[in-house]
């Protein structure tokens, strides 16, 4: 019995070591003083510092959080939309919106990016910030969906019926119950799908134009040049970013009203 | 196909009519009136052509086992659903088509559906918020209505802080605080423990009374119904079966399932034989048994098939065979069951017949398992049920 449970550490220990070790060694060596070098040479935070100075990457976070920002909006309230929207339809046609819903969660991104891209050029859309936008809100909104249509299901269909009972119009059993009691789970929508944009790579790829280059877009294209010290400090402070906004949507879902 | 004589079986020596006027209340026109609802679901009908009418002030219930059909008219009086066919009027008003929110009435949940997110006061005041009353009228009311309820000083919390009965108050007072016409209650006790349940059944009582409240309360406990109502309306299988006072029901059943349904029934089946005197003989199945006189209505025919009844509480045990003129039955003392304030005694009546007859305080006789007994009860108490 205790010889089990010391395995089932060990397990689970190499299991978190595998998963995190290559974030502990990146973050660290954000902070290592040598340059161009795995040797460490004591800690420093100038590359964190030089971060700042580089026009071109601020320009990058200014483009992502923009992008970010608009997408996130834009995909909580089409999501949200669709969310409510379903549960006026019936069973069948839920199922059946749902699937259709989660196909772009399955389907391969490059094949999404590549696809969004055609569809642009179709179009004659000139690739942009606009164009990394929808592509952002695409793959955002079945996720926002999802989510909020989770917490829709957990509602008590009672409290719908008590307000109007109440005397409540349909807007009012809207405003007054449940948007108050969806609110939790909106705003752990809108985190993740914050997180989701600032963090996406592929999609942005294939719809970005000139002068609408993304954190991500630059990291990738400062690694052709070799892997800088820079590099990591820009990877652990979107690392940093990225956690605590997924972290308070997880506190959002599971806070109860 | 129209059926709205709620009476398939006939009654021996019930005289009064289907639709007891109850307590004589001076009101003219009823609260509600419901006129031969019919809701179905496919091709069963749930609720099958159901009448009844609740007078203003009045505490009316609809007891029947779930699945009677007794939440769907009140659904479809609260406006959650609409009957297929039928009328329902309030105020003299037909409801038919109208949304739940214009409707003068208003519904404690079984579950009571508190919101969640709001104190007790905001779920008080939620009714009065929607129909726009000015704020300062609002804080009066709700604190008079949490006040009836005994809820002062529990203001601010939300509803997961509070009590089950606490919350069964809130949801009460969220209801009456609209002053309805009627307010509607669905199982209201139901979700409460028994000690919590009978103190709430004396409390909804006084505060109906005290405010004048219209109730129509839906259960299927027969003991709350019959204390807190001032009539009962039984419903079974979608349709109703007997409405009167609760005294009316319990002691004239019109059929042996409302008989069964509010208290228990000491049967014989068997069937009617000559007439005696002023009575008639009733032979029951049971070969070992001796006929023995019943009342029924004039000129039954003697060999039709019947059920005879009798309540726990009149029959009378003795270990002698008693002398007074009354129908007398022998029986074995199968089980003693000592419950407080009172001992439940099941015996063996023939064959297969087990009965239930009950003693109270100091007149409790001393009986043991296997004692045999005379069993005796006044002629007049024993009721015939045809199929």
């Amino acid at each position: 019995m205790k010889q089990r449970s010391v395995g089932l550490k060990a397990v689970s220990l190499l299991s978190m070591l595998f998963l995190y070790g290559p974030i502990v060694v990146l973050v660290l060596y954000s902070f290592n003083a040598a340059h161009l070098s795995m040797a460490w040479r004591g800690a420093t935070l100038k590359w964190y510092a030089a971060l700042v100075h580089d026009e071109a990457l601020l320009a990058a976070t200014a483009n992502s959080l923009f992008i970010a920002l608009v997408s996130t909006i834009g995909a909580t309230g089409l999501g949200g939309l669709i969310a409510l929207g379903m549960e006026q339809m019936s069973h069948r046609r839920q199922q059946l919106l749902e699937g259709s819903l989660v196909l772009p969660l399955v389907i391969p991104e490059v094949m999404m990016g590549v696809a969004l891209m055609l569809l642009f050029v179709m179009f004659k859309m000139p690739l942009g910030l606009t164009t990394v936008i929808l592509g952002h809100i695409v793959f955002n909104i079945p996720l926002v969906t999802i989510m909020i249509r989770t917490r829709l299901r957990k509602l008590d269909p009672l409290l719908r019926e008590a307000a109007a009972d109440l005397g409540a119009d349909s807007w009012q059993v809207f405003r007054y119950v449940s948007l108050p009691l969806l609110r939790p789970a909106i705003w752990g929508a809108v985190l993740v799908a914050f997180t989701v944009s600032l963090d996406d790579f592929l999609v942005t790829f294939f719809t970005a134009g000139p002068g609408a280059t993304t954190l991500p877009l630059k990291v990738y294209s400062m690694i052709k040049s070799g892997v800088t010290p820079e590099i990591n400090a820009l990877s652990a402070l979107l690392l940093v970013v990225s956690m605590m906004c997924v972290a308070g949507s997880l506190y959002l879902q599971r806070r109860e009203v | 196909m129209r059926r709205s004589d709620p009476s398939p079986s006939m009654a021996t020596f019930s005289t009064s009519p289907v639709i007891a006027s109850g307590q004589s209340l001076p009101s003219t026109s009823p609260t509600i009136d419901i006129r031969a609802i019919v809701r179905r679901h496919g091709s069963v009908a749930a609720v099958d052509h159901v009448s009844f009418q609740v007078q203003r002030g009045e505490f009316f219930s609809i007891l029947g086992p779930s699945g009677a059909g007794k939440t769907s008219v009140l659904r479809m009086v609260a406006g959650f659903e609409d009957p297929d066919e039928g009328d329902v009027l309030i105020d003299g008003r037909s409801m038919l088509g109208v949304p739940p929110n214009r409707r003068p009435v208003n519904l404690v949940f079984q579950s009571y559906a508190l919101f969640p997110h709001l104190t007790v006061s905001e779920n008080v005041a939620f009714g009065l918020r929607m129909r726009r009353v000015p704020g300062a009228l609002i804080d009066q009311q709700v604190q008079q209505a949490l006040s009836m309820v005994k809820l002062i000083g529990k203001e601010a919390r939300k509803p997961a802080q509070l009590s089950g009965g606490e919350q069964q108050r809130v949801a009460l007072a969220r209801a009456l605080v609209n002053k309805p016409a009627v307010v509607l209650l669905d199982e209201p006790l139901a979700a409460l423990d028994q000690q919590l349940r009978q103190a709430m059944q004396v409390e909804l009582k006084s505060i109906q009374e005290q405010a004048g409240l219209t109730c129509v309360c839906v259960t299927h406990h027969q003991e709350e119904a019959m204390m807190m109502s001032d009539r009962i309306a039984v419903m079974h299988q979608g349709r109703m079966w007997q409405v009167g006072t609760p005294r009316e029901v319990y002691e004239n059943p019109r059929t042996l399932f409302v008989s069964r349904f509010l208290g228990v029934s000491n049967e014989l089946p068997g069937r009617l034989g000559e007439v005696v005197r002023e009575a008639q003989l009733f032979h029951p199945a049971d070969d070992r048994l001796p006929g023995f006189p019943v009342r029924t209505g004039p000129g039954e025919v003697p060999g039709r098939p019947a059920t005879w009844s009798l309540r726990p509480e009149q029959l009378r045990m003795s270990s002698e065979r008693p002398s007074v003129q009354d129908p007398v039955l022998p029986g074995v003392i199968e089980k003693v069951l000592f419950a407080g304030s009172e001992t439940k005694y099941l015996i063996r009546v023939g064959r297969e017949h087990l009965w239930e007859a009950r003693a109270t305080g100091a007149m409790q006789p001393s009986f043991a398992s296997g004692d045999p007994v005379f069993l005796q009860w006044a002629l007049a108490d024993g009721r015939v049920f045809f199929e």
